[in-house]
């Protein structure tokens, strides 16, 4: 099931974090809907490994699509615990479903006060209104 | 400074295209289903671009032929009416300074489709080395759209009065498509079957529509005719030629006739007899993640060289790239490395094209 984008938090850099309920020290994290129609057709993920330190803001990884590759830059800060293998043979699926099955890493998280320094998913939509009225 | 627009331009926006500046206009890079879907369309059934943006340059009089013999590195005196034709514009030092592909319309009159940054260059480089000849624009005048794919036979059949099957590769022939006049060519920058449909631009908008609402041809952007004419190891000037590289370090003898005498022929001919340092080489990779325009290339040597063009392509699931490599390392089988933001990949010289398209 996709995580409903009304309950997530976001960064300026169209990643987004889903607290996990049964466990608050891990965070789900991937891109937003917004970035994957910016990117057009993901052919590749680059992703790290299990147990590489990830700090807020910075990049953990690069996605490419047909026409040009970006920097994935991390919401927050911690440990990855799991990457999303699966995006290794369909990384069309950032495309398909960005908030379920093109989801990128779950980050054990160091520092839970870091996520006040993320957009609600109404302030996102502000941010993504503003993006666009600066045509 | 304000870009330009094809005729097309708001057609492409109402039917969900990206825009992009490209070469001083506004283009789709893309529609709504995706590079991908718009690659696919192309390559299993048929696909539409605008290339409106290309220049159209008409040159007239009796001398065009001879004119356009000592401009252009191909054959022009033999071209027949009705016969289109690719070459390369050289400078003097056999620099490349466009590609063309002329078509001759009548004894006395030729079309030649330039790039479109080139096209205000080109005009100016004719109007000083063909004397005698009328050289007419036709920016505004007409647009230009590319139907491309195995299908596009089928597709365009329809809706003109010329029998398509009996037009061989690069034929060009007028006639009339959706009741407009138009220029028909067997040509394309795809590596498929396909036409190039020339129509007064009042008509543009209605033939697109006729041929995506009722003839089912997807209308594709730049960034699908990127990827299929870099399968199809076609090069782009601009990016993988220019006034730096000759037409045989860029691997395009066969459009050269040093018989003749064209600008630059000099030095072609002394780089035949002598032979040339470097050449345009294709490269594989394995994986998706692409060597781009840009990337370091470094030869087992310590020499180093930059990729002009390179991609994933989907049609053959690895990524695909070309550079000027020294001649030696240029035959197929030879390992180099790029360097992909900072990771060392392996990549292997291959002859070109990388895709061997069917063509109809």
């Amino acid at each position: 099931m996709p995580f409903d984008p009304a309950n997530l938090v976001f960064s300026r850099e169209h990643e987004w974090v889903a607290r996990d309920d049964a466990d608050p020290n891990t965070a789900t994290v991937g891109i937003t809907d917004y970035a994957q129609g910016e990117l057009g057709d993901v052919v590749y993920v680059d992703l790290p490994t299990v147990g590489a330190a990830v700090k807020q803001f910075e990049t953990f990884g690069e996605v490419e699509s047909v026409k040009s590759v970006s920097d994935l830059f991390s919401p927050v800060s911690g440990t990855v615990a799991e990457v999303n293998s699966g995006l290794e043979d369909k990384p069309e699926l950032v495309n398909e479903d960005p908030y379920g099955e093109g989801w990128m890493l779950r980050v054990t998280i160091e520092d839970e006060r870091e996520l006040q320094s993320l957009l609600s998913h109404d302030e996102y939509q502000a941010f993504l209104t503003e993006l666009s009225g600066g045509d | 400074m304000t870009n330009l627009r094809t005729p097309l331009y708001d057609t492409h926006v109402a039917l969900g295209g990206r825009i992009i500046e490209f070469g001083g206009w506004d283009m789709p890079v893309q529609y709504s289903n995706g590079v991908l879907a718009e690659h696919a369309a192309v390559r299993q059934r048929v696909g539409m671009f605008d290339v409106s943006h290309m220049g159209r340059i008409r040159l007239t009089g009796e001398d065009a032929a001879s004119a356009l013999d000592h401009v252009v590195t191909s054959n022009m005196g033999t071209l027949r009416a009705g016969r289109a034709r690719y070459g390369l514009i050289c400078n003097e030092a056999g620099g490349i300074l466009d590609d063309v592909v002329v078509m001759r319309l009548a004894d006395d009159e030729f079309l030649m489709v330039c790039n479109a940054a080139s096209w205000d260059r080109i005009t100016a480089w004719l109007g000083q080395h063909c004397e005698g000849v009328t050289i007419g624009h036709e920016r505004d005048e007409t647009s230009m759209m590319a139907v491309q794919g195995p299908g596009a036979v089928d597709a365009l059949q329809a809706l003109t009065d010329l029998t398509l099957a009996e037009l061989g590769r690069f034929g060009c022939r007028t006639a009339t498509v959706a009741g407009a006049s138009a220029l028909i060519s067997r040509t394309g920058y795809t590596g498929e079957d396909g036409f190039e449909v020339i129509v007064p631009s009042a008509d543009a908008e209605r033939v697109w529509r006729t041929l995506v609402e009722e003839r089912g041809v997807a209308p594709c952007g730049l960034a699908a005719r990127d990827v299929l004419r870099l399968e199809a190891g076609l090069m782009l000037y601009g990016q993988d030629m220019d006034d730096t590289v000759t037409p045989l370090e860029a691997g395009l003898n066969r459009f050269v006739n040093l018989d003749k005498d064209f600008g630059g022929v000099e030095r072609l001919r002394e780089q035949a007899a002598n032979g040339i340092e470097r050449r345009i080489t294709g490269l594989t990779v394995e994986g998706r993640s692409a060597p781009r325009h840009g990337y370091t290339v470094r030869t087992g040597d310590g020499g180093e060289s930059v990729i002009t063009s390179g991609a994933y392509s989907p049609s053959l699931d690895y990524s695909v790239a070309l550079a000027y490599l020294p001649t030696d390392l240029s035959e197929p089988g030879n390992d180099v490395d790029v360097d992909i933001r900072g990771r060392t990949v392996r990549a292997t010289t291959v002859s070109l094209p990388f895709l061997q398209a069917d063509r109809g």
